[in-house]
């Protein structure tokens, strides 16, 4: 176990150099001239010069990487160019609001993808499993930021229940969970909730499906045991696998949420991207990205060592 | 050990030539399938034939008709923000919203299966270098790729295709990489390689035929993510510029229509819904029709 843990930590520690080598490289293959977006139009090749010095970039490409890593690894991912303000203090104050938005959602997507693979796997080929299965293609195949806008239509629109967009009064700084603040939050988490309910769900159909059909399961019935009895041996098998999907959910949610936080105007790392880009703030861009991936790194890290810790069947 | 061998799909040596004809029959007997590969045909048609089949010019609007409902004399569909026919601009909108959707992973097929078929069959050094790669692109999240890239690159039809090509290689490369290097290992294989052919040789008749087929499917299941991502690409406004319709771009400048007409400004998100989904259940159908043993 815990050598299985060394290793995979070892195995970790390139895949996350390479990933800093191509956050590193998204300034260095946008087109134009990096400092263009700093520059006034006006400015004289001096100052074109000195700043370029300021900046670092008349080293090479290698000199500039160890530089940008040293730094990144103290914390400092550079200054914005639109506000000004450090990379990583922007990146901070709306990683938290994404975590939040994204851990309801992955909440809300395995609950319910686990009720529906239950249903589909247990009665199997029957018009339940239809029906469930039927709910799964939805949530993989819905464009989300298209059933985000829907929802908006039907709840904010037209019944006037819920609130289109933002996180409340006071914005994110003053996020309190009490229900004005929450029902900011539904619409939101909802509409992500659906891409891992739908993934969960088809990957415990099939779990359920194989399990069932497993020897040990006609053993189980053929001692007596109660039909709960046998639910709760199949729900024990299915958690490790099923929890692991979560969890790699929840790291695609953190990175992906940009189109649902710009349909909500949720003020998270989906928005900061989006600034970002259209700012043509690269610092910015950079940092957020290297954030995100390192969190995704890092969690799909933590889901194989807790998987390989739950499942004991798992030799590696 | 033995477990494991189980667990994986198993490779049948040599398929008899009427192995994908028999898929084929399978396929057509599949009528979820099969209506989704009539609803994509449909679409499709109607892309192409976009000059002949749509009613008006997607381009050419009057602001005196802007928004109208659906149902409309004259619009079906209603019009849109500009006042330009919904029905015209969802037809016109196929052509570039399907363009996107598909090239990447066509491109990204090729080129992800060359790394992958290289990487398996050579295996040693030159499999781990290429793999670990590959594995550093595999470790950004889908949609935070495409958009890093393509935020990076610049806004722009090409820049979009191009960042989405890159998203879908190492997925399509891995399962490549996983398929040769079982099948390296096998039997028929080592008879061939025993029997003096080149590496070449090996790879064009016995592994392509053998490869293909796994990740054939497996690509076709991404068509699905790749649609919703290069419309949400467009929906950013990183991907294909106004006025051109594009479903994606059209459901981005309708948002502001969410209160005046929302269903008309809910139609492009149904057109990628439609095909995305259609695409999903094509998908299963072909891996089910492949899937049962002869």
């Amino acid at each position: 176990m815990l050598g299985y843990t060394l290793r995979r930590i070892i195995y970790t520690a390139p895949v996350l150099l390479g990933v800093s080598v191509v956050c590193f490289a998204l300034v260095h293959i946008s087109p134009g001239d990096p400092l263009i977006s700093i520059l006034p139009a006006d400015a004289s090749v001096e100052l074109q010069e000195r700043l370029l010095v300021l900046y670092g970039f008349d080293r090479s490409y290698i000199e500039q990487f160890f530089l940008w890593l040293g730094r990144a690894l103290q914390g400092d991912l550079g200054t914005s160019i639109a506000t000004g303000r450090p990379v990583t203090a922007e990146v901070m104050r709306a990683v938290g609001n994404t975590l939040m938005l994204a851990s309801v959602a992955t909440v809300i997507g395995f609950v319910l993808g686990c009720f529906f693979g239950f249903v589909a796997g247990y009665f199997s080929n029957s018009p339940l499993d239809k029906a469930a299965s039927a709910a799964a293609v939805f949530g993989v195949s819905v464009p989300h930021y298209w059933l985000g806008m829907v929802l908006v239509i039907i709840f904010s629109a037209q019944l006037g229940w819920l609130p289109a967009a933002g996180a409340g009064p006071g914005g994110s700084s003053q996020w309190k969970f009490d229900a004005e603040h929450l029902s900011y939050m539904i619409l939101p988490a909802l509409t992500m909730s659906v891409i891992p309910m739908g993934i969960i769900a088809r990957t415990v159909r099939a779990l359920v499906a194989e399990i069932l059909a497993q020897e040990f399961v006609i053993g189980l019935r053929a001692r007596g045991l109660s039909e709960f009895g046998v639910f709760l041996h199949v729900v024990k098998n299915a958690a490790p696998t099923a929890l692991a999907v979560m969890g790699v959910q929840l790291g695609y949610l953190l990175g992906g949420s940009i189109l649902i936080e710009t349909v909500f105007s949720w003020p998270g790392t989906g928005m900061l991207l989006n600034s970002a880009i259209f700012q043509r703030d690269l610092p910015l861009l950079q940092g957020t990205i290297l954030v995100l991936a390192m969190f995704f790194v890092v969690l799909n890290l933590i889901v194989d060592v807790m998987q390989s810790a739950l499942d004991p069947r798992i030799k590696r | 050990m033995v477990d494991a061998t189980l667990s994986q799909p198993a490779i049948t040596a040599v398929r008899s030539a009427g192995y994908w004809q028999n898929v084929g029959k399978r396929l057509v007997r599949d009528k979820t399938a099969m209506a989704a590969a009539g609803v994509l045909l449909l679409i499709l048609l109607a892309a192409i034939f976009a000059p002949l089949v749509a009613p008006m010019d997607p381009l050419e609007g009057r602001l005196i008709n802007r928004l109208k409902p659906i149902g409309t004399e004259g619009h079906l569909l209603g019009t849109d923000e500009l006042g330009r026919d919904m029905l015209s601009r969802l037809i016109w909108g196929g052509r570039l919203s399907l363009l996107m959707g598909v090239t990447p992973v066509v491109l990204a097929f090729f080129i992800g299966s060359a790394i992958g078929i290289i990487a398996g069959y050579a295996g040693g050094w030159t499999n781990t270098l290429i793999m670990r790669t590959v594995d550093i692109f595999y470790a950004f999240p889908s949609v935070l790729l495409a958009v890093a890239l393509s935020g990076a690159l610049g806004a722009g039809l090409g820049n979009a295709l191009l960042s989405l090509t890159v998203v879908f290689i190492p997925p399509i490369a891995r399962v490549a990489e996983s398929v040769t290097t079982r099948l390296r290992s096998s039997d028929f294989i080592e008879a061939a390689r025993a029997s003096g052919a080149g590496a070449l040789t090996i790879v064009r008749v016995h592994v392509l035929g053998n490869v293909l087929g796994p990740i054939f499917v497996y690509a076709t299941s991404l068509i699905a993510v790749s649609m919703i991502l290069a419309s949400g690409l467009s929906f950013l406004g990183l991907g294909v510029r106004p006025p051109n319709p594009e479903w994606g771009l059209m459901l981005n400048t309708l948002r502001t229509a969410i209160y005046a007409q929302p269903w008309v400004a809910a139609l492009p998100g149904a057109m990628i819904f439609m095909v995305s989904i259609s695409f999903n259940l094509l998908s299963d159908g072909l891996r089910s029709a492949m899937e049962v043993r002869q």
